[in-house]
């Protein structure tokens, strides 16, 4: 297995809808509780419901669980969830901004809106990756990401508990390393123990 | 893709735009919060096909009809009936029966947009009984969506998800006996609208203009900068009585704010305070 440079890493995103929450707690369930690099995690949700996503992600992760503050620092070992009907974005400080603004490809929040913020704040020191999800939110945020040189992972269609929005990264994208969930989770995992 | 060339937003540009608004229009916007607010600037610059930035600036600051629309697009106007009917719940536990106890009540909800935050209050005031001695203030900095919330009209769309939102935060009857249906809108009764005056007011710039028992400020000092949030909370403390009610939005705080030692917690989830 070839093994990815994770130095000068700063963050890593991570955008998904239907089926989202499984396939991402699949990725965090391989990283370690001392993994030095701050995860932010965009996940299509209903809005005006109690939600458990908080702790339903906690139970598969040693990383902690917490949805972004507004003004909040970004620090690990943390892995942020964006609330609830608020687009998540960052602030050139690297602290968290909220916004109630119009939805975007109908999804507030937007996994394109938070992709597009991080690739502009941290450009090459930012992964992103997509996962499963019944639209094509997100394919433009990693065009964004792609732009300023940033590693970008897309979950493998055809293990992805609805295709859509995978393939439409993939259609839209050059250079996105695409591949089943747990050798996403693999490669961070190897990598950091590469930097450690 | 595109063939015309984009007019790149960056700091340099907002600033400038910043400084113009100031300087030609009186309003200030230097203690916003640049992620949200550059992403605004940029959207409105995308839809001017062929312009430069030096074109846009210049609009901006000479030309008052452009200068409106610009204003409606930079400020974020989106809002909805009964959002977080978990904070209405609160509301109808946790307040109103405190707010029982007055002959009177003065209420004002500050950025109240197009005013869907004004009635889903108004029908809380109504079922518990309160409304009739209320007087309801509704402000915002932008007169355009005043207008909107003087009305009261508003697209029937979307009312299959505000019914529902109503029932959540609490709602006996059905949301349909507040309001006609009329052509694809739902028009609220006048009952509701008899006790709501708005006017313009900017929480950067004005000041506190009469004493309040609830001030209700949702969503909006999330665009705000700490020093510009401790600023609209310092302007909330000199406008309520004391044992008045602030109520902020799911993901504000008073954290920010020196004045958060003037306040009690009455929900510390729903963001709702209480003068001491
Ligand atoms: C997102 S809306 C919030 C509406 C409603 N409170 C809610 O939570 O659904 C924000 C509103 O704040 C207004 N606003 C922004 N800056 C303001 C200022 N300095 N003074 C008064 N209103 C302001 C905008 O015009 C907009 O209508």
């Amino acid at each position: 297995m070839k093994l990815i440079n994770l130095k000068g890493i700063e963050i890593i995103a991570i955008g998904g809808s239907v089926g989202g929450i499984k396939a991402v707690s699949e990725i965090l369930k391989s990283l370690p509780a001392d993994f030095p690099i701050p995860v932010v995690i965009v996940l299509h949700r209903l809005r005006n419901v109690p939600s458990s996503l908080q702790s339903v992600l906690q139970h598969s992760t040693k990383l902690r669980v917490k949805e972004a503050d507004e003004k909040e620092t970004i620090a690990a070992p943390f892995a942020y969830i964006a609330p609830a009907n608020y687009h998540l974005l960052i602030e050139a400080d690297r602290t968290f901004a909220l916004d109630y603004s119009e939805t975007v490809k109908y999804s507030r929040p937007s996994i394109d809106l938070t992709f597009e913020s991080i690739a502009e704040i941290y450009g090459k020191a930012a992964i992103g990756i997509l996962l499963t999800g019944a639209n094509d939110d997100g394919a433009n945020g990693l065009s964004s990401l792609r732009k300023t040189g940033a590693m970008c992972y897309v979950q493998d269609p055809d293990t992805a508990f609805a295709k859509t929005m995978p393939q439409a990264a993939i259609t839209s994208n050059f250079g996105c390393r695409v591949m089943p969930l747990a050798k996403i989770g693999l490669e961070l995992k190897n990598a950091v123990h590469q930097i450690n | 893709m595109e063939n015309h060339k984009r007019i790149e937003i960056g700091e340099g540009e907002v600033e400038k735009i910043i400084e113009a608004l100031n300087r030609y229009h009186g309003i200030d916007f230097s203690g916003y919060s640049r992620a949200s607010f550059t992403r605004r600037i940029q959207r409105i610059a995308d839809k001017d096909a062929n312009g430069t930035f030096d074109t846009l600036l210049h609009r901006v600051s000479e030309n008052k009809d452009y200068f409106y629309k610009f204003l409606k697009e930079i400020t974020v106007n989106v809002t909805e009936m009964f959002r977080d009917p978990s904070f209405f719940n609160s509301v109808r536990k946790n307040v109103l029966p405190e707010l029982s106890r007055q002959q009177s009540l003065q209420i004002w909800h500050a950025a109240c947009s197009t005013g869907e935050e004004v009635y889903s209050l108004a029908v809380l005031l109504h079922e518990a009984s309160l409304l009739e001695r209320s007087t309801i203030r509704g402000t915002d900095l932008n007169p355009e969506v005043l207008l909107t919330a003087k009305q009261g009209v508003y697209p029937h769309r979307n009312f299959q998800e505000y019914g529902q939102n109503y029932e959540r935060s609490g709602g006996k009857v059905s949301l349909s006996e507040y309001y006609e249906a009329s052509y694809g809108n739902s028009i609220f009764k006048s009952f509701l609208k008899d006790k709501m005056t708005f006017s313009e007011h900017n929480l950067v710039t004005d000041g506190s203009f009469n004493k309040f028992n609830l001030i209700m400020c949702r969503n909006v000092l999330i665009y705000f900068q700490k020093p510009l949030q401790a600023h609209v909370v310092h302007l909330f403390k000199n406008s309520l009585v004391t044992g008045g009610f602030l109520c902020l939005g799911s993901k504000e705080s008073l954290l920010f704010s020196d004045d958060r030692l003037a306040f009690e917690v009455v929900d510390a989830k729903e963001k709702i305070y209480r003068k001491i």
